[in-house]
């Protein structure tokens, strides 16, 4: 697999020279000389195509085979951390993450889909598509939040819902549905961070939420810009005009209303520095938790109904009879 | 969502199902040739299979409610183009075309009806406009509905037949899953009954969102349910799908619905079901 993005090619190059130099430097320190002007020169490099990605470069951002996952950032933000498997009526999906960790000091329940990291991961892990266990698991979780009164944080990467025969067979709409129904009723704090990609209702079936978050260049989006060419415009070559039609980036969720923050990536995206992303993501999960436990469970209920009320564009006559 | 792919195919794309036009008319599920009139005499029932065709909003209103007990509920509510979407058309010329097409302004007509003299709300998904997609309209009807039933105290009957989520209005038509799941959620939890009738095809955002959360869930005969489109799926694995994939009879096997229902007897069963709540 590749590792880094065509439009990336260009700091790479930089960053090889830099390691080269580094390299050469341990036996001619004169070399190391060259490396700060070279960082700086990779630096500019990077502010400025990274000023003018397009949505379907984001896309492909969002996607990169670096790019840190569920599992990084639980490592990276929580105290402490125990997985909790199977959804008690079928099996265990290993492309959702769901377990009990510690923010802050206070216990919280985690869900998060997981992709995998190199090619045999990826297919343990479904590269992060569920098959209707994973989104009973993750309600299995969700219920345990809501008895033991624990605020719940999700991480939403994923391609999509599995599309399979073993999927349809056990019921992958009802369990989707069924998700949609129990979070907009549970009665603690839910926080969604959409960390990669957010693909349909796969995404949606761990994103209602109280706030819902998005990483710089993340995306979240009602189909896929390689199906929606497909099928609008009968052109698989298409993909970048329905990755901009489709309004999928995290400024265009935030100006659709759709969600309540971006939160801003270290230079170059989150792979380039998944420390200081995790630290930039607790931070602001850790201020959403405190602001939204201040809330009375049932404002909070009702507020989640409002936010979610919303949505939408249409036109109605001022005094329309009904 | 990726629930259909354009090519010409064998398998049925649900995207395309509709009652065709002519003196002949091929069955969507057998192949049979039916003739026209013998059709239309059967409310539109294939004689050799069973499989029940798509039929109108009107037809479908004339077969459920008392006769002239149906009056709409927010008709006027209509579409807007968010995203300035274009693709081998505009969304808002594709609008156009489909309101001259069905005289609706969207794809969800929606309304307070009686059934054997006993009020509900009864909610239709219309195939002819742009495959029953659900839009920001779709999901704000539905809404307001679940809501009027829940302060009115009715049952909530719905007929669905959609290809799911509108692709034009983009991640606001996803949210509107989110949106009309919430309302069932709060019409249930004052323990409002809502049953919902799945009629050929229902995919997509619609089966995973409101569609498939009803009290008790019906199917016509023969019709296609699912989340993924048979192709996409198809695509995906690369074998041949079981034989009845995604059918109604499928869907019954395994649970997901409580029964299926001929056209025929779909009011009587509405009103005896209804008698129990
Ligand atoms: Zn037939």
């Amino acid at each position: 697999m590749k590792e880094y993005l065509d439009f990336e090619t260009p700091v790479m190059q930089i960053q090889e020279k830099i390691d080269q130099l580094k390299d050469l430097g341990k036996t001619n320190s004169r070399k190391l000389d060259e490396i700060p002007k070279l960082q700086k020169k990779m630096e500019e490099l990077q502010r400025e195509i990274y000023s003018k990605l397009s949505p379907w470069q984001i896309t492909q951002l969002a996607r990169h085979p670096r790019r840190p996952g569920t599992s990084d950032y639980i490592k990276l933000i929580f105290e402490d951390f125990v997985e909790l498997h199977g959804d008690r009526l079928y099996g265990d999906d290993k492309s959702m993450i769901t377990g009990l960790a510690r923010l802050e000091g206070r216990s919280v329940i985690v869900i998060g889909h997981e992709k995998g990291k190199g090619v045999k991961d990826r297919i343990v892990h479904n590269f992060g598509m569920s098959h209707p266990e994973g989104y009973r698991k993750a309600l299995r979780i969700m219920e345990l939040a809501e008895k033991f009164n624990k605020p719940i944080i999700t991480f939403v990467d994923t391609p999509g819902a599995y599309p399979g025969v073993q999927a349809e067979e056990r019921g992958q709409s009802e369990a989707i549905a069924k998700n949609l129904w129990v979070m907009s009723q549970l009665s603690v704090p839910i926080i969604a961070v959409v960390i990669g990609e957010g693909g349909s209702g796969g995404a949606l079936a761990i994103s209602v939420a109280d706030q819902m978050l998005m990483l710089e260049y993340s995306v979240y989006s009602v189909i896929s810009p390689e199906g929606c060419a497909a099928i609008l415009w009968d052109d698989p070559a298409k993909i970048s005009e329905a990755a901009e039609s489709l309004r999928l980036t995290a400024k265009d969720l935030l100006a659709l209303g759709v969600i309540e923050d971006i939160i801003p990536e270290p230079l170059g995206g989150a792979h380039y520095d998944p420390k200081k992303m995790g630290e930039l993501i607790s931070k602001t999960i850790c201020k959403k938790v405190s602001a939204l436990e201040l809330i009375p469970p049932e404002e909070r209920v009702k507020q989640r109904y409002e936010r979610l009320r919303k949505i939408g564009a249409y036109t109605e006559p001022a005094s329309s009879p009904s | 969502m990726p629930w259909f792919k354009k090519e010409r195919h064998l398998l049925t794309d649900p995207r395309k199902v509709k009652f065709p036009e002519g003196l002949w008319v091929k069955c969507n599920n057998c192949r049979g040739i039916i003739y026209r009139k013998e059709l239309v005499r059967s409310d539109k029932v294939c004689p050799k299979c069973d499989y029940h065709f798509p039929i109108s909003v009107n037809e479908r209103i004339s077969m459920i409610a008392d006769e002239g007990s149906f009056h709409e509920w927010n008709a006027d509510l209509s579409p807007k183009d968010p995203l300035k979407f274009k693709d081998t058309m505009r969304y808002a010329d594709r609008l156009v075309k489909n309101k001259e097409k069905t005289g609706y302004p969207d794809a969800l007509v929606i309304g307070g009806a009686k059934m054997n003299c006993q009020p509900l709300a009864l909610a239709i998904l219309n195939f002819s406009f742009m495959a029953g997609s659900m839009g920001s309209v779709v999901g704000e009807k539905l809404t307001r509905g679940l809501e009027r039933a829940k302060d009115e105290k009715i049952p909530f009957v719905l007929f669905s037949a959609s290809g799911g989520a509108r692709m034009q209005e983009g991640v606001l038509s996803l949210m509107q899953m989110a949106k009309t799941s919430a309302a069932v959620a709060r019409f249930q939890s004052e323990k409002g009954l809502f049953i919902s009738v799945l009629t050929d095809p229902t995919f997509g955002g619609v089966t995973a969102s409101f569609a498939m959360l009803g009290d008790i869930i019906i199917a016509e005969p023969k019709s296609l349910i699912g989340f993924a489109g048979p192709r996409v799926i198809q695509q995906t694995i690369k074998t041949q799908l079981p034989k009845g994939f995604q059918r109604a009879e499928f869907l019954l096997e395994h649970g997901m619905i409580d029964m299926i229902v001929e056209r025929k007897s779909m009011r009587d069963t509405l009103i005896q079901l209804l008698s129990f709540f």
